[in-house]
């Protein structure tokens, strides 16, 4: 029997984005149909993964996640170097967690030195994490926009709460915005015009829908993902055509059932393999829903989505 | 799907007697619609109208079970492309695949890999489902001893799996009491296994080599009136034959296709790790049987809760029960938070008291399944509720002090709350669960 597919009826694509500077430049999106859908369509850029570095060094990892930065963690530049050198990462996402009032609270100036001397030694893409803290992330963002001019970096998450200054310093010095909303299509939807009315060229957003990680809240996550697809996709919702990143390794290594010993837990089995498995299975479940940047930590967790990034694009 | 609430209104008795729980026939009708009442309710409709609506309103992949009494695992019965459109139904059953050419000692370290693996989630219990045996020996009676051995250490649903269709056979009679899955009818031996699955009324599973052999050995199965079928297209990178079968099935009711499936991720790598990344893959998208090489705590459990948050009921928040929650070793000095009890709001809350490594009391309310806010907006997590249940759940029998944590989100209610909780001293926490380690140590400080 001649099998007939039904074939989905694509009306838009997702827009591509160049992102980094000089020969170093990345390309993502550009979709014309579903993850992975390529019997019916094209994914010209597959998916990329940004690898995190801390501006200090991290007090709550597990060993598992620790051991493979041991030797860098105190100095976020060859820490970053050795991502590049050692591990091949094609981008940089620079975490800038010690600028948290809630924590270790460190000036505006400090850390756009530190970003500003990691973006000096590195080459590929360098997105900029905020530590989630809507007036603080104002401060530290805007710095590091100026000081980094020319960088061509990604900085975020850009929120609602702090959408227009960020916004603005980046369109004048030429930065990409990650736009980040708490799990809902339409503020997602509405982050992006509001950015689109402030003037942030269509090629400079991209989207963050937030991340659960598995077993808390990963299919919150999938469903919106999935749901921003097809009204991109399908419905020509122009301004939920952008890409899409996650920023799930952090979230997924401070859980419970990654951080819990083999003794304690004999049924949850080898600790690193477990915690290797949760933030690739994560990232994994992800890519099914459509996304274009993952930031993730452990290299074996990376090893294998990128492995398994290029056999569905092979496939 | 199938017909319109109006539509099976038509074929209704219209007596409006009442007997299947619902006023009238129309109201009854509208509840068939949406799948929230079955056919059988109703007492004075004919065989032939069951049928005809029954059909209709089939979903367009089939329900298949396998195996029996509590151990039965239903797969198929799917609706739908993507869960947000209404929700995916039946998990794929994951499923350690044993074959004849492995010791006794293999055999028994990956069945107990097997057993062991039973988590609980908010009162859910994951379990993988079923064992497959796979014939490799060339050699019968080895392969029905080992089903033998292993229909007496297990009380799963199983598959067995041998291209010696004399061999299979054999050993399907053996068992056919547990309703195994028969694996595998193809273009050669369709008939034999066909008569021998409707002969004990087991499923059978179908393998083609390509899309389209397997359509035509399934349309030539369905013509020998079997209906409980399950499909291998055969493809060992499966992605692509998953949404081609699923979508056949949803949008040009492919009769062929309108079965779940069964996918291999154990033969397509060699590597646990990776094996467990192309199972991920085969949850999000379509497989309905997912065999496995080996089933370890690591692997197993991850995939375990990926497989629960893509069947949730989108409609239906999960929630965890109304108690104290303990985390740590508490006394009766330990501060007390209080919190709904939508599953991801616990899950949260408990991990940041948990990492704060301060011991607290964590009260969970219920608030059927809603978020903090949208709880206290829709009267389920006001100050006269939290009030009483703070009274009743025992807490002030476990504690000296009496101080009580709020949600940040809450805090206009804490005059109220403290009105009707005159012995207690109402703190009011942060908004974000993410700030709680800090408050917890300053507090405890």
């Amino acid at each position: 029997m001649r099998i007939d597919i039904p074939r989905v009826a694509y009306t838009g694509t997702i827009k591509e984005i160049t992102l980094g500077r000089n020969k170093n430049k990345i390309t993502i999106g550009g979709e014309s149909c579903y993850p992975f859908h390529l019997f019916e369509g094209t994914m010209p850029n597959p998916p990329k993964i940004a690898m995190e570095v801390y501006d200090s060094a991290p007090e709550d990892w597990p060993d598992s996640a620790m051991e493979p930065f041991a030797d860098v963690v105190d100095d976020p530049v060859a820490w970053a170097r050795k991502c590049i050198d050692v591990y091949g990462a094609e981008m940089i996402a620079l975490q800038m967690a010690s600028t948290d009032p809630n924590g270790k609270n460190i000036p505006a100036d400090k850390a756009a030195a530190i970003a500003k001397k990691v973006s000096d030694e590195i080459e590929v893409p360098l997105i900029i994490w905020g530590c989630e803290n809507v007036d603080k992330d104002t401060e530290v963002l805007r710095s590091i926009c100026e000081i980094c001019e020319g960088r061509d970096l990604i900085i975020g998450p850009v929120v609602e709460g702090n959408y227009r200054a960020i916004g603005a310093t980046a369109i004048a010095y030429n930065h990409t915005v990650i736009a980040s909303t708490p799990i809902d299509i339409n503020l997602a939807k509405q982050l992006n015009i509001l950015l689109g009315n402030l003037n942030v060229p269509d090629d400079k957003i991209i989207i963050d829908p937030s991340i659960g990680p598995i077993g808390y809240g990963l299919e919150y996550t999938y469903s919106v993902m999935e749901r921003i697809r097809v009204a991109a996709l399908t419905q020509e919702d122009e301004r939920l055509q952008y890409p899409i990143i996650l920023n799930l390794a952090k979230e997924v290594w401070k859980i419970k059932e990654v951080n819990v010993s083999e003794t304690e837990a004999p049924l949850y089995g080898h600790k690193k393999s477990r915690g290797v498995l949760f933030e690739a299975l994560t990232a994994q479940c992800m890519l099914m829903a459509g996304a274009n940047i993952l930031i993730m930590r452990h290299p074996e967790a990376i090893g294998l989505v990128k492995e398994s990034i290029k056999d569905l694009m092979n496939s | 799907m199938g017909l319109s609430g109006i539509e099976i209104f038509k074929k209704l008795p219209k007596t409006n007697c009442g007997k299947c729980g619902v006023p009238t026939c129309l109201a009854f009708a509208m509840k068939l619609a949406t799948g929230q009442a079955e056919l059988d309710a109703c007492p004075d409709i004919s065989e032939n109208v069951k049928e005809e609506i029954g059909l209709a309103s089939a979903p367009p992949v089939r329900t298949v079970v396998i195996g029996i009494g509590e151990r039965a695992t239903k797969i198929g019965g799917e609706t739908v492309l993507f869960r947000h459109e209404k929700r995916f139904e039946n998990p794929p059953a994951f499923t350690l695949l044993l074959s004849d050419n492995m010791d006794d000692l293999e055999i028994s370290s990956r069945l107990s890999g097997f057993n062991n693996a039973v988590y609980e989630r908010v009162s859910v219990v994951m379990k993988p489902e079923l064992v497959a045996i796979r014939g490799d020996s060339a050699d019968p009676l080895r392969f029905n001893t080992l089903v033998e051995k292993i229909c007496n250490e297990t009380d799963a649903g199983l598959i067995l799996m041998n291209e010696d269709v004399e061999a299979l056979s054999q050993a399907v009679r053996k068992c056919s009491g547990r309703k195994p899955l028969i694996y595998a009818a193809t273009m050669e031996n369709y008939e034999i296994l066909g008569s021998l699955a409707l002969e004990l009324s087991c499923p059978l599973a179908v393998k083609g080599d390509g899309l389209e052999e397997l359509a035509d050995v399934c349309d030539k199965l369905i013509g020998m009136g079997l209906k409980d079928l399950v499909l291998d297209s055969g493809a060992r990178n499966a992605l692509e034959d998953q949404i081609i079968i699923r979508r056949c099935a949803l949008m040009k009711k492919t009769k062929a296709f309108g079965f779940p499936t069964i996918v291999f991720p154990c033969l397509m790598t060699g590597n646990l790790m990776k094996e467990t990344i192309i199972a991920c893959q085969m949850i999000a998208k379509y497989g309905g049987i997912i065999v496995l090489s080996e089933i370890e705590g690591y692997s197993i459990f991850p995939l375990l809760l990926a497989r629960m948050n893509i069947f949730t009921d989108p409609q239906r928040p999960m929630t965890v029960e109304e108690k104290i929650y303990e985390i740590g070793a508490v006394n009766e000095n330990s501060p007390v938070l209080i919190t709904g009890n939508f599953s991801l709001t616990y899950f949260i809350v408990s991990g940041e008291v948990e990492a704060s490594h301060v011991p607290a009391y964590l009260l969970i309310k219920d608030t059927e399944g809603l978020s903090v806010l949208t709880a206290w907006a829709a009267g389920k997590f006001g100050a006269d509720t939290i009030a009483l249940f703070v009274k009743k759940s025992g807490i002030e029998e476990k504690i000296k002090h009496r101080r009580l944590v709020i949600p940040g989100y809450l805090a206009a209610i804490s005059g109220e709350l403290e009105e009707e909780l005159p012995d207690w001293e109402i703190l009011i926490g942060p908004r974000e669960a993410s700030h709680l380690p800090a408050y917890l140590k300053q507090l405890s400080a």
